[in-house]
This record gives structure tokens, C-alpha cells and sequence, in this order.
């Protein structure tokens, strides 16, 4: 017994580093991005690339203005950041707008709150709807799947006027235009389950946001109750995408477990009522960025109980 | 005589009522889409500014303390009601383009603010330099805000195409845009003061 250990706690440490979570979140991306070079060509490998060397790049130039060291960029949260905004974006999108979102994204959505930890909203997303409200008509112009004979463009199955008709199994594998990243569903689904299995998410806000997606669809869905397509509306669209991996960032959902359902339930309703009523054929971007500005809201209601503290007087 | 000219300059640089006191903030917002229109609202308050502030310390010493704003808003929404006007008989587009904004100077809080804080409590003279500074201000503040946005978001100025092989970022003429532009300038010009206060 001449090896005592003497220093103050903690003793025990976990090997969850920000470093760690950042990259993990980033592996469990890589099956959706590879789906979605393999999907539509080799002008996604490219706006992802892009993405996320502009957010990498905006990240540390920032660092440096900010006088803090610009090597913590390699934490992963930026690069996660340019993923998950190259995700959002069409395939073919002229490559000026992912440099452009990927600034956008950093600046705006990140590094004017005071960093990784400080922001309010999530950065990609910031950075989405700035491309989307700034540059429509390049936002909402799809390309369809490599293998599909007709022309270059082609409408989503969320949009109103649409002729084509998916299966499930073709919402389910990709067989459709959209976003890069949101389309291949079972992609998705293996990076999410790898993301559970390392308990980095919990299931609440995912199961939440989509049940309640599926549940209003369902009820309001065509005319008449009960008669919505609510398989259809889980798989069309970013559902999978925004649910598993953009509402559950740490940074802007809520703390407990009651926070987060409440927060998943009314991303839930608010993308339900964007796409039944409103007039953007997708509304889980807007319905998440909203539903972030209410979360210190959620938190303050949300609050569990101290141990110890009893309010009766003694 | 440098009373005056402080007066004047404080209304342009340290209390520029756009960037620094925060004055004013909704028709900047809607009405800094182009320059014209930018410049013609600046104009058109500096004009009520001056005449309100004059008039408004000329009688200050005969209005009661109690009804002073009732009083102070008759005052203005004269030279508001001559502003408006004279724009639709003599520069009926601007005036359209500005829109219900040309009545709202009534309620601007720069008038009414300078006309509070200022005017009915000094003379006629330092409320005149005063009222010029701000209105000058004003304009200025506008006229920057009005040429990033159309500029960036437009590709034109004073509607005269600028930038031809330039996608607009259409972000920036609508509502968001402009308190992104407003924020980020008051941002901009608090970083510096600050570092020109510590050197």
C-alpha cells in the first residue's frame, strides 16, 4: 500500500468527452451520406465536402477573432455542423450556397451566442432556413435518383401537386428526390440505432416528435378523421432525419425527460401543421428552430423535484 | 456657438439615434428596402424634427407640465400633416412606397423623444442644432442601412442595377434582414467604441 492516491474528487470519470460525443454523432452519420452520393451522384459528395470545410474554416477564423484557440475545431462540432447542413440541402445545389450556409451557420447560429454550449438554436438549421428564406428557387429544386429515366428535376413526394406515385418501400430506401440526407431512411435508422446503443440519445424526443407526427396526420391527414396517411408522412420528408438527429442535440433540447417529451410533442404538432396547412411542403426545420426558442420555457416548468426539500413547516 | 456644434455632432456620432440611443426602430426597419426610400424618410423627419423642436421650445415656458404630451403630439402631427402632404403632390411614388409610414413619424420616438428630453427645456438655438444632428443622423443611419441591404440583397441602388452576375440574398430585403443588418452594425459599432474607449 505505497501507491495512496490523494486529490479531491472525482474519482471515477467517464470517457465521454464533447470530443467523443461529437464524433460518434458524426460516424452514425456516415450511412445516410454514403446513401446519398450512392442515390444521387457524386454533386453530394461535394456539397458535403463543402459544408463542412466552410464551417471548419468560419469555425477557427472565429476562434482566432475570439482570441481562443482555433485547434478545439477539431472537437468535431463543427464538422458535425457542416454534416448535418450539407443533409439538408438538395444534391445539385449550385456549390456557392453550401459555403455560404456553412458561414451563415457558424456565425449566426453558433459563435455570436459565445460558442459550443451557447446557442440557442441548432447552427444547421440556422443555417437552412437562411439558404431557403435567401435563395428559394435553388432550395426547392430536386434532383431526382440516378437510375430515374426522365428529366433532371422532379418534385418530392411531400409536394402538393405530385403525379409520381412512392411506395413505402421506395419512401423507405431512398427511391425518391429530396434532400440529400434525409432521404434513405434505413440509413438513418442504423446510424440512430448505433447513437442508442452508445446512449448518446435517448428515445423520448425522437419517438415523441414522430409519433405525433403520425398521430395528426393520421387524425387530419385527408378529409374526414381518421383516414391521414401516417406511414407515408413518418417516412416523406426530413422527419427521420430531424427527430433522431437535429432535435436531439444537447445543446437546445431540454434537460429531464418530461422537457423532452413536451419538446418532441410540439415539434411534433407544429411539423404536422406546417405540412397539413401551411404553405412550405416540409416543416420540420421551421418546427424545430421554433420549438428550441421554447425551450428555457420547458426547462422552467419541467424542473424535477430536489431531494430533502419538503415545503411543509415544521 | 460650440454649444451648437456639439449639439449638433453628438446627434450624428456618440447619440446617433439609430445605432447608440435605439430610437426609432420600426420605420428604419420597414422603410431601409432602397435608398430612395431611405433618404426620403430621413428627410421628411429631419423636416418635422426641426420644425417640432423649434416650436416645441419657443412656447415650452406656456405648456402646462401635465398635458405636456398631448401638446407636444398637436405640435408635431402639424408638421407631420405639411410633410405628407406636400410628398403626394410633389413625390407620389415615394410617397407610396413609404406608405402608412409618413403619418407613423408622428409616433416616432425620435421626434417625440428629442422633443421630450430636449426641447422643452432648452432654447430655441441648442433645440435647433439639436433637432439637425438627429435628423442627420437619422438620414445617415438609413442611408447605411438602406445601401447594405439593397446593395447585398437587391443588387441595385437608387434602383439602378449595380451587380449583374450576383444572385441577391433575398434574406436581407425582407423583415429578418433587416434586424440582422440593424444588429449586426449596432454590434459592429459598440465593438469599436469600446475599443477605441479602451485605447
Amino acid at each position: 500500500m505505497n501507491k495512496l492516491t490523494v486529490s479531491s474528487s472525482p474519482h471515477i470519470k467517464s470517457n465521454q468527452t464533447t470530443k467523443n460525443i461529437m464524433w460518434t454523432v458524426v460516424w452514425s452519420l456516415v450511412p445516410a451520406g454514403i446513401a446519398g452520393i450512392y442515390i444521387f451522384g457524386i454533386s453530394s459528395l461535394k456539397v458535403m465536402i463543402l459544408c463542412i470545410l466552410s464551417c471548419v474554416f468560419t469555425e477557427a477564423l472565429f476562434l482566432k477573432f475570439r482570441n481562443r484557440d482555433p485547434k478545439t475545431v477539431l472537437d468535431g462540432s463543427a464538422i458535425l455542423t457542416g454534416l448535418l447542413l450539407a443533409y439538408n440541402l438538395p444534391p445539385q445545389i449550385p456549390l456557392w450556397i453550401p459555403v455560404i450556409g456553412g458561414v451563415v451557420s457558424i456565425v449566426l447560429g453558433k459563435q455570436i451566442f459565445g460558442g459550443l454550449g451557447q446557442n440557442i438554436f441548432n447552427p444547421a438549421l440556422v443555417g437552412r432556413a437562411f439558404l431557403q428564406i435567401s435563395w428559394p428557387v435553388y432550395m426547392t429544386t430536386w434532383k431526382s435518383p440516378r437510375w430515374w429515366p426522365d428529366a433532371v428535376s422532379s418534385a418530392t413526394p411531400l409536394a402538393k401537386e405530385v403525379n409520381v406515385h412512392f411506395s413505402y418501400m421506395d419512401l423507405f430506401l431512398g427511391n425518391r428526390a429530396g434532400s440529400l440526407g434525409e432521404v434513405c431512411v434505413i440509413a438513418l435508422i442504423i446510424g440512430a440505432l448505433f447513437l442508442l446503443i452508445t446512449k448518446i440519445i435517448s428515445l423520448h424526443i425522437p419517438l415523441s416528435f414522430i409519433g405525433t407526427v403520425g398521430v395528426i396526420t393520421w387524425v387530419f391527414g385527408k378529409d374526414g378523421f381518421f383516414k391521414g396517411d401516417f406511414i407515408f408522412n413518418i417516412m416523406a420528408g426530413g422527419l427521420t432525419l430531424g427527430a433522431f438527429f437535429m432535435a436531439t442535440d444537447y445543446v437546445i433540447s431540454p434537460l429531464t425527460k418530461k422537457g423532452k417529451i413536451v419538446f418532441g410533442i410540439g415539434c411534433g404538432v407544429l411539423t404536422a401543421i406546417i405540412r397539413l396547412r401551411g404553405s412550405y411542403p416540409e416543416g420540420v426545420c421551421y418546427a424545430i428552430l421554433f420549438m428550441n426558442a421554447a425551450v428555457p420555457i420547458i426547462d422552467r416548468f419541467t424542473k424535477t423535484k430536489k431531494y430533502g426539500l419538503t415545503t411543509s413547516t415544521a | 456657438m460650440k454649444k451648437l456644434f456639439k449639439e449638433f455632432f453628438k446627434g450624428i456620432g456618440s447619440e446617433n439615434p439609430t445605432f447608440r440611443l435605439v430610437l426609432g426602430l420600426c420605420p428604419t426597419l420597414a422603410v431601409s428596402t432602397s435608398v430612395i426610400n431611405g433618404l426620403g424618410m430621413g428627410v421628411a423627419a429631419t423636416f418635422v424634427l426641426i420644425g417640432s423642436n423649434v416650436i416645441i421650445s419657443l412656447v415650452r415656458k406656456s405648456i402646462p407640465d401635465q398635458i405636456r404630451i398631448p401638446c407636444f403630439i398637436v405640435i408635431i402631427a402639424t408638421f407631420v400633416t405639411i410633410v405628407e402632404l406636400t410628398m403626394k403632390a410633389y413625390a407620389p411614388e415615394l410617397s407610396k412606397a413609404l406608405g402608412i409610414f409618413v403619418p407613423l413619424i408622428v409616433v416616432n420616438c425620435i421626434v417625440l423623444g428629442r422633443a421630450e428630453a430636449f426641447a422643452c427645456k432648452e432654447n430655441v438655438f441648442n433645440s435647433m442644432a439639436d433637432a439637425l444632428g438627429m435628423g442627420v443622423g437619422f438620414t445617415l443611419a438609413l442611408l447605411l442601412i438602406s445601401a447594405i441591404r439593397e446593395i447585398l440583397g437587391n443588387g441595385t441602388l437608387f434602383g439602378l442595377l449595380i451587380v449583374k452576375s450576383y444572385e441577391p440574398v433575398l434574406y436581407l430585403v425582407l423583415a429578418p434582414g433587416a434586424l440582422l443588418v440593424i444588429g449586426l452594425l449596432i454590434g459592429g459599432i459598440n465593438f469599436l467604441a469600446r475599443k477605441r474607449s479602451a485605447a
